[in-house]
């Protein structure tokens, strides 16, 4: 299967593959790249995301074309795109909806990485560019939905801005900066579509080096052990592009269902308000994909941090904010906070439980941050902020430490050949 | 997989790669039909949206128009000339030899009312709207317009005559609802 690539037959892909080699690599990294035979649907994900990220890309540079960046207009011509553009209700559907598929996909990309331990060494910079995607996503779809100037465009710009105003000292002075005024207004519609534009180009080129980087220590797979020859491996090429190919199929099913059938289910009425910077909605709140780090923003109680010594140390709005970015950073020192030199859950008899704890504390914030924060939804917050952190800070350490973990087959190629009973 | 190849399977390696290539064109087919179906809402996105369409028609009040008077008018974005000829124009449209002319049309075939000339005023080489209308502008040598561009010549009917265009200046669609107003498009 390897070796000189067969399109290289062909007289005019030979004259350019010798003056530029785009050939020869597409060979390398979508045919011939090795990857282990064992993957399961959980590896679709990855390049549902990529898929995602095109459909994204085509979809808003369509949208723009009919799209006016200015507070009178914005709201008036997104609906002109809904009412009076041709197919304009289904471009903006596909692309509202979009974004929530991606964050669907980005969401279980990252939480099996999580469960066969894909962060571990030699895969730490992979994590890391995975982690700076999904911060350039979350600015990018933060500033989207602002796009549409209705109500929760308005106060969740608001709201998020006024995020920086936590920070000590120069906090007012970052906030004024970003509006480009003394609210959210003109200026700062303006610089979101401005960036809005350009972050996801951003993204294309920190996926390319994050697939660089996966090609570099190739692919993990669920039973979390090094590929040790030609014999725990298949091509990418037709094996994983028929199964990709086959994964896009299922999950645009879903996706049209949305966009078909529910295009409004997963947005918040409110945004078919238009933007009113004198009255702020009674419950704002984010998309769903927000809404776990939402929870964590409100779960704090005032002076969260010394308050039983009687003065503040840190404010509870502050605490907030800090928590709230801390929930994704710490993702950063993951490959370290995990103790276990076992990759995947699979051999990790206590970790493989407490994985499924992590999700559903993610699942639980998730319900909290869609409520308003009082009674139970903040106690569930402030529960479930807690369990985020003592898992990624005391658990991961702490399991890997004590845990004893089962025997790890001796290659990939051994448990696949005796059918998977090693 | 691996057993369908095997020698001696009923109906043998030849009858499966038949039913593999049928599969593969099948997939492929229903693929692009997929991707063609998916393509042109994208395509016909980019075409006029129902507003734009609903601007298509624009009605002139033109009473207070005087003989030897021009104006422009907007119609989808493009000027309009509507001018009232003098009957000294209109005879000079009329007398033109048309097998002299590069884009044969008679004057008769360009206007409802011979007193009422109403030409789309884009120049038919590359866009440009020629001068004219106004007083004092040129008008060229056959007494219509002058396109400033690349100096095409227009007479009272608005047919080319001299210069790089191609065509005569085109008559839009119009209708009179009444004597004194005139519906564009």
């Amino acid at each position: 299967m390897t070796g000189a690539p067969a399109m290289l037959d062909n007289k005019l892909v030979k004259w350019v593959d010798q003056r530029l080699p785009i050939f020869t690599m597409m060979q390398h990294s979508a045919i011939d790249y090795p990857t282990p035979k064992n993957l399961s649907y959980w590896w679709n994900f990855g390049s549902l995301a990529g898929f995602m990220l095109v459909v994204m890309i085509v979809s808003g540079v369509f949208l723009a074309m009919h799209y006016t960046p200015h507070v009178d207009y914005a709201f008036a011509s997104v609906e002109r795109i809904m009412r009076d553009v041709n197919y304009g209700w289904l471009i903006r559907y596909i692309h509202m909806n979009g974004a929530s598929m991606f964050f669907i996909a980005v969401y279980i990309h990252l939480f099996r990485g999580m469960y066969y331990g894909s962060y571990k060494a030699p895969r730490e910079l992979l994590w890391w560019l995975g982690i700076v995607i999904l911060l350039l996503m979350m600015a990018t779809a933060f500033m989207g939905y602002v796009l549409p100037w209705g109500q929760m465009s308005f106060w969740g710009a608001t709201v998020i801005t006024n995020l920086f105003s936590a920070i000590p000292f120069v906090g007012n002075w970052i906030v004024t900066l970003l509006w480009g005024g003394f609210s959210v207004d003109n200026p700062t519609l303006n610089r979101f579509y401005s960036l809005h534009y350009l972050l996801p180009f951003v993204i294309v080129g920190v996926v390319g080096a994050h697939i660089w980087a996966l090609h570099t220590t190739k692919s993990n797979n669920p039973l979390g052990i090094d590929i040790k020859g030609p014999q725990d491996t298949i091509p990418f090429h037709p094996y994983y592009t028929a199964k990709d190919m086959f994964g896009v199929g299922v999950f645009m099913v879903v996706y049209a269902l949305f966009v078909f059938f529910a295009p409004n289910l997963l947005g918040d009425p409110a945004n078919y308000i238009p933007a009113n910077p004198l009255q702020t909605p009674a419950h704002i709140v984010p998309e769903w994909y927000f809404l776990p780090y939402y929870a964590i923003l409100r779960a704090t109680p005032d002076n969260f941090i010394g308050s039983w010594m009687g003065f503040t140390l840190v404010p509870a709005k502050l605490a907030g904010v800090i928590l709230m970015f801390g929930s994704i950073l710490l993702l950063f020192v993951l490959p370290w906070l995990d103790t276990s030199r076992v990759r995947s859950a699979r051999f990790r008899p206590i970790y493989k439980w407490v994985f499924w704890l992590f999700v559903i504390c993610c699942a639980a914030l998730t319900w909290a941050g869609s409520q308003p924060p009082e009674g139970p939804a903040l106690w569930v917050a402030r529960l479930g902020t807690f369990y985020y952190f003592f898992h990624l800070i005391v658990l991961m350490p702490l399991i890997g430490w004590f845990e004893r973990p089962l025997a790890l087959p001796k290659s990939i190629a051994e448990p696949v050949l005796s059918g998977g009973k090693a | 997989m691996a057993d369908t190849a095997k020698p001696g399977h009923p109906g043998g390696a030849h009858d499966d790669s038949n039913r593999r290539d049928f599969l593969f064109m099948l997939t492929g087919a229903a693929g692009a039909v997929g991707v063609a179906s998916v393509a042109w809402p994208f395509i016909h996105f980019m075409n006029p949206s129902a507003d734009v369409l609903a601007l298509s028609s624009t009605e002139v009040n033109i009473e207070p128009i005087k003989v030897g008077q021009s104006i422009t008018v907007v119609w989808r974005g493009k000027p309009v000339f509507i001018r009232r000829r003098t009957s000294e124009e209109i005879k000079q449209a009329a007398d033109v030899n048309i097998k002299s002319l590069r884009d044969p049309q008679p004057d008769s075939a360009r206007v409802k009312k011979p007193e009422w000339l109403i030409l789309v005023g884009i120049c038919t080489h590359l866009g440009c709207v020629p001068l004219g209308q106004k007083l004092g502008d040129p008008r060229g040598d056959f007494s219509g317009w002058f396109c400033p561009c690349h100096g095409s010549h227009y007479d009272t009917s608005g047919r080319v005559r001299l210069g790089p265009a191609p065509a005569n200046l085109a008559v839009p669609p119009y209708a009179f609802l009444t004597d004194t107003t005139v519906k564009i498009g």
